[in-house]
């Protein structure tokens, strides 16, 4: 099977309120795929149902061939040991230190000798740089580097799935950079398949190799980073050049600034 | 009018029966994660440690304030009837009956049940339950198993301490303070208290709301909106909704404990 997750005609609403709807998408094995979209738009979304964490009213999400909503929980943990996620503000435990956050999942699912395992998580914090912060708690490193304790928290057990929530959100340009080159190379170096929920156009497009873009809980354009810098779609057009009106309007729909201001007679 | 009037009753009582509905499955499904936790002691002894022993000295102070004050209201009561040798029997049964178990648990709800409350919140908001879910670890099991049982092990241990306390300060006050007889004070308390009427009832009281009372803090936690004002919320329901399960509670035991 090429495509490690797929989904399939999906639907989701919180309450009345949709979020995701008619919904196909593919996730090529070894490859790295962007969801792109504004704020709202459901990326996170797609990733907590490729998690499992939320249930969809209809469509399938699989991973590896197994529907995910349909799993009970012992599977579906099962299969979320093979998935790794990056959380938006990195999610570290904040009552555990550098060292014992990249191991927490060591320590969960191996009874590994405890030198290896510290081996382990020092290999794991030396692939992103921050071998010597181990014993910092998180309060005492930057919101970049917690970024990236996260992230060799997430490939502590060299996980087949990578899942990134708008990595880039609010880190300084270095820090930026450093965090795209981290994911591109781990996914290479891992050989694992990547799934990169951002709205930040140049990194995202720099280290990409498929992009999708959502908007009102759709797709709206899909394709490489070099179609979509090319593409004459509207929204994308809007989104790339960071464009402030569009097909997204700069106003949440509702009454016209005349009717609230009751000018221009009544309706 | 009435329509309305009487849909509004119907949505209430559906929606409060949905509720208890969802509390109850949450009590068993914590329950059920209950054993799993044993396996890995040193959880529950860092909890034991952080509920129990972080508590103590609130729970030692109050002990010896209202064992004091015990032995002062008695005395004034007692001497009226020329009954103060009584007073070490009094301050005993006030506190291995009722007092122990019911104001530990109400100092507990508010010292160590907000706390959990709060730090099972922050988790919530951080993401932190989330990470661990998606590590394939159920944050049910791994976080709020063991604080479970940390609180039903500290709370009758804490009680027993603060009716210890209690019955030290009924004597400094009653013995060395006013001067009741020291053999009258210890062998009227020795003569009359039972230990399994009197010490065991409050031992199993105390057991009953640390089931509570850490069952209501980590619910409220676990389910507060992961906001800071959600978790504000939580915290307070805890205080409110603890006490007031201790106290009915407490009530309900005590009819069936003590009711020759």
């Amino acid at each position: 099977m090429s495509n490690l997750v797929e989904i399939r005609d999906l639907h989701f609403s919180y309450g009345d309120r949709p979020i995701l709807s008619n919904l196909s998408m593919d996730f090529p094995r070894g490859k790295l795929i962007a969801v792109m979209g504004g704020s709202g738009s459901g990326k996170t979304t797609v990733l907590r149902l490729i998690g499992g964490q939320i249930r969809p009213q209809r469509g399938t999400v699989s991973v590896n061939g197994e529907i995910v909503h349909r799993l009970d929980t012992e599977n579906l943990y099962r299969l979320r040991r093979k998935m790794g996620m990056l959380f938006q503000f990195g999610a570290l435990f904040t009552d555990l230190t550098v060292f014992e956050n990249v191991a927490f999942p060591l320590r969960e699912h191996t009874d590994i000798p405890e030198e290896l395992l510290r081996d382990l998580v020092l290999m794991r914090l030396n692939a992103v740089g921050l071998r010597n912060a181990a014993q910092l708690k998180p309060n005492e490193i930057s919101g970049g580097m917690a970024r990236r304790v996260a992230l060799a928290r997430a490939i502590a057990l060299d996980p087949e799935l990578i899942m990134y929530d708008e990595p880039f959100a609010g880190l300084d340009p270095i820090s930026m950079g450093v965090t795209a080159n981290l994911i591109r190379n781990l996914n290479d170096t891992l050989g694992s398949t990547s799934i990169l929920v951002s709205h930040d156009v140049n990194e995202t497009f720099s280290i990409a190799d498929y992009v999708y873009f959502l908007s009102g809980g759709k797709i709206v354009a899909q394709g490489t980073p070099a179609e979509m810098r090319a593409s004459d779609d509207p929204y994308v057009k809007q989104f790339v050049n960071a464009e402030p009106d569009g097909p997204v309007p700069f106003h949440y729909p509702g009454k016209s600034l005349a009717e609230d201001l009751g000018l221009g007679g009544k309706q | 009018m009435i329509a309305r009037f009487l849909g509004f009753i119907g949505a209430f009582v559906l929606d409060t029966i949905a509720r208890i509905g969802f509390v109850t499955r949450s009590f068993f499904k914590l329950l059920g994660r209950a054993p799993g936790a044993l396996k890995r002691p040193t959880l529950i002894s860092e909890q034991i440690h952080f509920i129990g022993n972080y508590s103590l000295l609130i729970i030692v102070v109050s002990g010896l304030f209202v064992g004091m004050v015990l032995g002062l209201q008695g005395y004034y009561t007692l001497s009226q009837f020329g009954a103060d040798e009584k007073l070490g029997q009094l301050v005993a049964l006030s506190l291995l009956r009722e007092l122990g178990p019911v104001v530990t648990a109400l100092l507990f709800a508010g010292r160590a049940g907000t706390s959990l409350t709060a730090e099972i919140g922050l988790m919530k908001a951080g993401e932190q339950l989330s990470a661990m879910e998606m590590m394939a670890v159920n944050p049910v099991q791994r976080v709020l198993a063991p604080r479970f049982w940390g609180g039903i092990i500290a709370m009758p241990v804490l009680a027993t301490i603060f009716s210890a306390i209690g019955v030290i300060g009924g004597y400094l006050v009653g013995v060395q303070l006013i001067g009741v007889d020291e053999g009258a004070f210890w062998s009227q308390m020795q003569g009359n208290i039972d230990v399994r009427r009197d010490i065991l009832n409050g031992v199993l009281k105390s057991f009953v709301f640390g089931i509570a009372v850490t069952f209501t803090a980590l619910f409220q936690g676990y389910e507060a909106q992961p906001t800071p004002e959600g978790v504000s919320r939580a915290t307070t329901r805890t205080v409110v909704i603890a006490s007031l399960m201790v106290l009915g509670l407490d009530f309900i035991m005590t009819a069936l404990m003590f009711n020759k």
